[in-house]
């Protein structure tokens, strides 16, 4: 092992970390607002309006996120209309190929989240608000959607994590995030080991942190339901 | 129909390899993690140390850096253990085989948590109604605890199963003639990309599927012991 080059390339790595950090935060952006209408129509009452989100969904989680970047960098630009068209200079970027394939994933793993906490919320405390004679801009406002973002967030920090591992596939389309640039420090200095166990590191850093931001808001969330007192479940 | 200019075979083939790699990893994995779930619930500290920073490793970081961690430092451990023995030619280790061990580190590490689970949802009664009967550890292990372990764990561990098979094409980034790689070939050599991907796709669905339909007859199976009611 040879600590110097680790040292040498550090700010480097950082520099990857970066944009991998951007990868992350814009997808879980752009697939959180995609998410909520798709984890509406899944819910639907109407059997083919939920048929649409229910393949897309399928689609989505039952084939590799690699298989979706390819489709997505290299899929497009199969076709003249597409590189003839206004959306080519896009389409044309990894770095948006790859904020694409990230947002439509992760928005198919977020609804079905949303769905599981909008159905979670026990009927009585819809019926209770209109008892206590709320509108439904209220009822929704003070009631239902902070419930369903507290029963969210344990699920939503989990899927940030998925994430942050899954946009490790960005470096296959040439992309300089953390694993991109690892990879290209290795091709000069033929250091794998060392080079990519800090990157290993580094990842490791930043879920340890979200999971401690997330645990934060988890707390200040579900506050009102007092100190919780975590029961040690017995052994064997 | 649609043309694959002679590629459907390769693309076979490579899902043949896709299976392999998923069943061996699988079987490397569960081991791992029913050793990585005894070990958490060990009383002795440093176990459970060994096997926590094992799980939050693994987990933290993404599986294409595991994959590419194990293919390149893999040969440079084994030959220095090899060293030690006074062998020095040169040994590689091949992509299948960093696979199998980088995707069985990752199915170990989060099937250790399914595992600690089950094994802590088993209640204290069925233990000591073995050990009454005059079991000893090993056979209360595989004739009370294992079989309903089993069938609590096994949703955990059929999802995570679908997760192992998805990461099987990162297997392809070191050069494994997966289904994956052999979509590159034919794209490279087509200049069909979307086509080429698109059935990729579909066969990892397709495989998806009938994993699903399988991990759901074993869920009954296991629990054919069960009433309800």
């Amino acid at each position: 092992m040879d600590i110097s080059v680790v040292i040498e390339y550090f700010p480097r790595l950082l520099e990857g970390a970066w944009v991998s950090l951007q990868l992350v935060a814009l997808s879980i952006v752009l697939g959180g607002a995609f998410a909520l209408p798709i984890a509406l129509a899944r819910i639907s009452p109407v059997a083919w309006i939920r048929a649409i989100p229910f393949a897309y969904i399928f689609f989505f989680r039952g084939t590799p996120l690699l298989v979706q970047i390819f489709l997505v960098y290299y899929g497009a630009s199969q076709f003249d209309a597409v590189r003839e068209s206004m959306f080519w200079p896009i389409l044309r970027e990894p770095f948006w190929c790859a904020i694409i394939a990230f947002t439509l994933n992760t928005s198919a793993y977020t609804a079905e989240i949303f769905r599981g906490a909008i159905q979670a919320i026990p009927q009585g405390e819809v019926e209770a608000c209109k008892v206590v004679g709320m509108t439904r801009v209220q009822m929704y406002r003070r009631v239902l959607l902070p419930r369903a973002f507290g029963i969210v967030l344990p699920a939503y920090g989990n899927e940030i994590i998925l994430m942050l591992k899954g946009s490790a596939l960005a470096s296959t389309i040439t992309i300089l995030d953390l694993t991109g640039m690892a990879r290209t420090i290795i091709a000069r200095t033929y250091t794998p080991m060392e080079i990519f166990i800090a990157a290993g590191a580094i990842y490791l850093i930043i879920s340890i942190v979200i999971i401690a931001i997330f645990r934060q808001i988890e707390l200040r969330q579900n506050r009102y339901l007092g100190t919780l007192s975590i029961k040690v479940p017995d052994k064997g | 129909m649609i043309n694959l200019h002679g590629f459907g075979d390769q693309l076979l083939q490579g899902a043949v390899v896709t299976i392999e790699l998923a069943l061996y990893s699988l079987f490397v994995g569960l081991i791992l993690g029913l050793l990585g779930a005894s070990a958490k619930l060990s009383s002795y500290k440093v176990l459970r140390w060994i096997a926590h920073g094992y799980t939050t490793i693994i987990r933290g970081i993404p599986e294409l850096l595991t994959v590419l961690i194990i293919y390149f430092g893999a040969t440079s451990v084994l030959m220095a253990i090899a060293g030690l023995f006074g062998y020095d030619e040169y040994i590689e280790v091949g992509a299948f085989a960093a696979g199998v061990i980088a995707l069985g580190l990752t199915f170990g590490a989060y099937a250790t948590e399914v595992f600690r689970g089950a094994l802590q949802a088993i209640p204290k009664g069925q233990h000591e109604a073995a050990t009454a009967l005059g079991m000893g550890p090993i056979r209360k292990f595989y004739r009370i605890i294992l079989p309903q372990v089993w069938r609590v764990a096994l949703p955990g561990l059929g999802n995570l199963f679908l997760v192992l098979l998805k990461d099987t094409a990162l297997v392809s980034v070191v050069g494994l003639d997966d289904i994956m790689r052999k979509a590159n070939i034919a794209v490279s050599s087509t200049k069909e990309p979307f086509l080429f991907y698109l059935v990729a796709a579909f066969m990892y669905l397709a495989l998806t599927i009938i994993s699903m339909v399988f991990v759901s007859y074993m869920e009954k199976r296991a629990s054919r012991g069960l009433t309800r009611g």
